[in-house]
């Protein structure tokens, strides 16, 4: 694994660029930690102040800082789209593995809700959610609703994967051993598809952060948690564009852009790294 | 071909269980909202007058009927599914008493346009060079895009959708940023008209174009630079056959059949991302009408949009998959 991160970072300078960026917004979220004010209070600071050296970001027209508000808004943002990831990730996993070592009617039954789920517009069953949940609809709640949305692309992929090392000889080997199915699964097959949850983790992460941006600017969402969405409502909801604080809609437009090109650089990277084709003419330098 | 029939039943039936999940999980929760479409309209009516207690009381009987909640939730159901069939959806609030079928029927066209044009420019145009890219990979121009196009692909369309509205519409007013047609303009099939609504169309079109183009390019650069190492893409070049024809020809036709089948697979996310652009610019489709009708209350309103929703994926999804074969005599079917 780390020989993989080492070489990921010597030949690809896509994946250097993504950790450069994914890690300053990390570093800049984690600062929340240290805000000398408190996210959810209004009026602290003298409203619709530009960026200066006091406040680095300008102050917003609810009288809050904005680089201390956006380091929070950024923490929950990001936590929420690592839940989605990770539990999203436990589905697809589970279903992937399951079809492609099980295969026959298994797999053909999970596959039909696979392509079902592939099938449904999620943005207006979101919209469903928070018509039905209405204040309910917190950062958690959103989190499992868009994990039970966000497997099937994935879980298809490890499908194929798992389809791919049923037949390899060490499975053999396991299943004379007396291996159990899930043993082998999760001890032999497991590492193999590591990769793809890795890269696809990344993608989930710019789906679901994306989504909770539009649900959170729609007003979709509890308004009093700073998040992007929440952000950008607020400046929407005071103009902000035609009143001319600019600075409140900009820099958070720019640093979400930043955050999803950083994910979306480490997802492509790794993506190439796994094909051992795309990957040694890389690495052979000077593709000829 | 009877092979074709069996596969073409097999999609049928799973497009048919689709429509019925969807449908019946809409209808689930749509029941259990929080806000019932009776007491909404009670209030809506109060506002303007002042009743006795014994009126409003009748008044919230008489709906009761009328919306059919006194039945027990499987009669409803099966009510709701039969209503469906006939596409009747009862009124809607925010326009009462216009059907809400006929308010999802209208906007209907103006997102499959949309949507439609979208798709097929961002498709093309990406495929078209990312089949260049990928086989010409020391060309600068496309070198260039193809870093463009990675700066762009993970940008949401929400996201996208607003920069333009900054740009067109503060930084450089010279398109308009709202509505489907200008104000002044008469819906008629007069030359005003089409121009108002093509000119209107530029802004949305543009934005999901942008949000789409990506990943078809990097898809199909990726998919090309792998076929150009093939044995007969060699063979082709050292047997003198003209560079074009090879590009468009032999290599970026074989791409397209996976690209297709991620068309397919990406329609659900594409159309997400276009009632979401449509909000943005305020254009008369189905996303306007959607958040509309959560910011009313309109429990029928927001059902019938999401089945329809629900709906028109999934065929769209089924006549993609039908072409399939038809485009790729390799597939076995059956």
């Amino acid at each position: 694994m780390l020989t993989t991160f080492r070489d990921l970072f010597r030949y690809n300078i896509e994946f250097r660029i993504g950790v450069v960026l994914v890690s300053l917004i990390v570093i800049f979220s984690c600062l929340s930690f240290f805000s000398p004010y408190v996210p959810e209070q209004i009026y602290t600071v003298i409203p619709d102040q530009p960026p200066s050296l006091e406040h680095w970001f300008g102050t917003n027209s609810r009288g809050q800082d904005l680089f201390w508000n956006l380091t929070f808004a950024f923490r929950n943002t990001l936590v929420f789209g690592l839940i989605v990831a990770v539990l999203s990730r436990i589905i697809s996993i589970v279903v992937g593995m399951t079809a492609g070592y099980l295969s026959g009617w298994v797999d053909r039954g999970l596959m039909f809700v696979n392509d079902i789920f592939v099938a449904l517009p999620i943005f207006p069953i979101l919209i469903l959610f928070y018509f039905v949940l209405r204040n309910d609809l917190d950062t958690y709640t959103l989190a499992l609703i868009m994990a039970c949305l966000g497997w099937p692309f994935d879980a298809r992929l490890i499908r194929s994967v798992g389809l791919g090392l049923r037949h390899r000889e060490f499975t053999r080997q396991a299943i004379f051993a007396g291996m159990s199915p899930a043993k082998i699964m999760f001890e032999e097959h497991l590492p193999y598809v590591m990769p793809i949850i890795f890269s696809t983790a990344m993608a989930n992460m710019i789906w679901s952060i994306g989504f909770e941006v539009t649900l959170g600017v729609l007003g979709f969402t509890n308004l009093n948690v700073p998040t992007i969405g929440t952000t950008l409502y607020w400046a929407n909801n005071h103009s902000a564009m035609v009143v001319g604080t600019w600075w409140w809609v900009i820099i958070p437009v720019i640093l979400i852009i930043l955050t999803f090109i950083g994910l979306f650089l480490l997802a492509v990277s790794m993506n190439e790294h796994i094909d051992p084709r795309s990957r040694l003419r890389r690495m052979g330098g000077g593709n000829g | 071909m009877r092979a074709y029939l069996i596969f073409a039943l097999k999609r049928l039936l799973q497009l048919a269980v689709v429509v019925f999940a969807g449908v019946s999980a809409a209808f689930v929760v749509a029941h259990f909202s929080p806000i019932s479409p009776i007491e909404t309209i009670i209030g809506r009516v109060a506002g303007q007058s002042s009743f006795s207690p014994t009126a409003v009381e009748s008044l919230r009987q008489t709906l009761t009927e009328l919306f059919g909640y006194d039945q027990p939730l499987t009669q409803q159901y099966l009510n709701f599914w039969s209503r469906f069939v006939r596409g009747d959806l009862g009124p809607s609030l925010i326009a009462f008493p216009t059907p809400a079928m006929e308010l999802v029927m209208r906007a209907l066209p103006w997102t499959v346009g949309l949507l439609t044009v979208a798709i097929i420019m961002a498709w093309l145009l990406g495929n078209i060079l990312g089949g260049l890219a990928g086989y010409y990979q020391n060309n600068r121009p496309l070198k260039a895009f193809g870093i463009v196009a990675i700066g762009i692909q993970p940008i949401p369309y929400y996201i996208i959708a607003f920069l333009l509205v900054i740009i067109f519409g503060y930084l450089w007013p010279v398109l308009p940023i709202s509505g489907g047609f200008a104000m002044a303009v008469r819906p008629a099939w007069s030359f005003d008209f089409i121009f108002s609504v093509l000119h209107h169309a530029i802004l949305p079109a543009l934005s999901l174009v942008l949000a789409g183009i990506g990943t078809w390019f990097l898809g199909m650069r990726a998919l090309v630079s792998n076929i150009v190492t093939e044995d007969y893409v060699t063979y082709a070049e050292l047997g003198g056959v003209n560079r074009g024809t090879i590009v468009m020809g032999y290599v970026t036709r074989n791409a397209l059949i996976p690209q297709l089948t991620a068309l397919a697979m990406a329609l659900g996310g594409i159309f997400s991302g276009t009632i979401i652009t449509e909000q943005v610019f305020s254009y008369p489709g189905l996303g306007t009408l959607l958040i509309r009708a959560v910011n009313g209350g309109d429990t029928g309103l927001v059902l019938a949009v999401s089945c329809v929703s629900v709906i028109a994926v999934a065929s769209a999804i089924f006549i993609i998959d039908l072409l399939h074969p038809l485009l790729d005599p390799r597939v076995k079917v059956g």
